[in-house]
């Protein structure tokens, strides 16, 4: 494991008024997969959208790659190599299937490589291909799930930003998203995940963060936090043992 | 009768340009405006002036007209455009009564009576008071408008465009700046109005700021919802028919305005998406396959 690629240093970030984040400090390794984990309402999404600079942090640092990032607009981010997937599988569901694809490469110059792309992708889902011509909002979910992520991909990120990626999925679709995470680290993707599926995070990630309202409560490898009473507890409240077992 | 019809012509052109500007900002940036007359407005006394107080020429006083309304828009968008949700419809709909108010009270655009004996254009001694030339005039724009929008809507900046309407934080988080292109269809809109705004002013000759009040905004925004948002032939549909139905039951002039409000109700009952909208209001997926097949 190399040098962190991604650190958030105590990060203040609100929503107008609303102070959501109360000093977020966290890195993220090139090369590595880790989970953020945590119950609604703790700000996960509100951490993502402060890296991706949909919002901006009142106070602390965001640094990527050696450079504080903290103040760069969205789209300035996303040139810089960070790609975002929200939850909720937004689509854009007027357009085409290959039309979403191509605007995942929007901040990209290199016209050649994107088309390349374009086909590596449609051939390692080849779902995507077959619909190319569809409007995305003709999916089913875990086909549109599968279309975010490729969509992100065009951006050639070296940092991935996935946030609920299975949520509102079938279990066997729940595996496919996960084996895709899984493909994506051993291709040289770094990845920042969002899971309620906390078990399915943990066993595809080398470290995990668990936050509660708005601060980070405990971390570690991602063995650790998988035995630990603590994540089970923070969760899913008193009654986490049958839950868990289950 | 000949120059009847093509009076009604004429005046379809010049709505068609306006209805395809503002579904330019309804249909492809999903916002609202309620002031668009005032930038047709804008344009038609900024043509007026030039020719009249500093003898420029027509073919000049027109792109002119254009460039300052799309200033304003410029200046309006910026502030407005920034923020989330629907602040432009209340911004623009003030604009609009406060540029009303200005053209009413200010010496230089006439007050009331507005601006008389504006010089029909003139080129290499072509007379456009003869109607058949003005229409070709207001072809030719009407023609520019088509080809613009079309290709803008069909490059790499339409899709982002429709990125931004489906999903705007999502398109953000892909590297589109949401607020540049909104800022810049935004302007682009209100340059297409001033140029309406142009023709309009050299045609009649005569120009008061009632026709640039909130019933001329109005009136276009029903042409862009009737003939559906999104939809540039429907603009071109909204525009005709909105045109020519009032003249065709001119006779009961009494009885218009109840039939307007018929036909909107019916078709909010019936066709919440317009005669050939895409339909962002109801949106359904069988809709949305035909009309990628008929883009292939």
């Amino acid at each position: 494991m190399g040098t962190a690629m991604l650190t958030l240093k105590s990060v203040h970030s609100y929503y107008g008024s609303l102070h959501v984040l109360k000093g977020v400090s966290l890195h993220v390794r090139a090369g590595e997969i880790v989970a953020l984990l945590g119950a609604n309402g703790a700000g996960k999404t509100t951490t993502l959208k402060t890296i991706s600079g949909l919002i901006k942090p009142r106070k602390g640092q965001v640094e990527f790659q050696g450079e504080d990032i903290s103040r760069l607009s969205a789209e300035a981010i996303v040139q810089r190599g960070i790609a975002h997937v929200p939850e909720g599988r937004r689509v854009f569901s007027s357009l085409s299937v290959a039309a979403n694809l191509e605007l995942g490469a929007f901040a990209r110059r290199d016209q050649q490589a994107v088309k390349s792309d374009l086909r590596e992708l449609q051939e390692r889902f080849p779902i995507l291909r077959e619909r190319a011509k569809q409007p995305a909002g003709t999916l089913s979910g875990g086909e549109q799930q599968i279309l975010a992520m490729a969509r992100a991909l065009m951006a050639r990120p070296k940092l991935l930003l996935l946030d609920e990626p299975s949520m509102g999925l079938a279990p066997r679709l729940v595996k496919q998203v996960f084996a895709i995470i899984r493909h994506l680290q051993e291709t040289g993707t770094t990845i920042l995940l969002i899971e309620q599926n906390a078990r399915a995070a943990l066993k595809v990630a080398d470290r995990g963060y668990v936050m509660e309202t708005g601060r980070i409560s405990l971390d570690g490898t991602a063995a650790e936090l998988m035995d630990h009473n603590e994540v089970k507890r923070a969760y899913l409240g008193k009654g986490y043992q049958e839950v868990w077992e289950e | 009768m000949t120059e009847y019809l093509l009076h009604i012509t004429i005046i379809s052109g010049l709505y068609i340009i306006l209805t395809l500007s503002l579904n330019l900002i309804i249909g492809y940036c999903g916002q609202v405006s309620l002031g668009h007359a005032a930038f047709y407005g804008l344009g038609a006394y900024t043509s007026a002036l030039l020719t009249i107080h500093w003898q420029v020429p027509f073919f000049l006083a027109l792109p002119t007209a254009a460039v300052i309304a799309a200033l304003f828009g410029l200046g309006l968008g910026i502030p407005t455009l920034r923020l989330k949700d629907d602040y432009l419809a209340i911004v623009t709909l003030g604009f609009g009564v406060i540029v009303d108010l200005i053209l009413l009270n200010l010496e230089l655009t006439g007050g009331p009576d507005g601006l008389a004996r504006i010089p029909p254009p003139r080129l290499a001694g072509i007379d456009f008071r003869n109607k058949v030339y003005y229409l070709l005039l207001v072809a030719a724009v009407v023609a520019f408008t088509l080809g613009l929008i079309y290709r803008l809507v069909h490059s790499c900046h339409g899709r982002a465009l429709k990125a931004i309407r489906d999903h705007e934080i999502t398109a953000r988080v892909m590297g589109i700046n949401a607020s540049a292109y909104k800022i810049s269809i935004f302007t682009l809109a209100a340059g297409l109005a001033g140029l309406a705004g142009s023709l309009y002013a050299h045609y009649i000759t005569f120009i008061n700021p009632e026709s640039f009040g909130l019933h001329t905004s109005i009136l276009v925004l029903t042409m862009v919802v009737l003939g559906g948002m999104g939809s540039i032939l429907g603009s071109v549909v909204g525009a005709g028919v909105l045109t020519i139905l009032p003249e065709l039951f001119r006779r009961f002039a009494d009885y218009q305005d109840v039939a307007y409000g018929a036909m909107l109700i019916a078709l909010l009952i019936w066709r919440p998406q317009g005669l050939l909208g895409s339909g962002k209001i109801s949106q359904k997926f069988s809709l949305s396959k035909n009309r990628a097949k008929k883009e292939r």
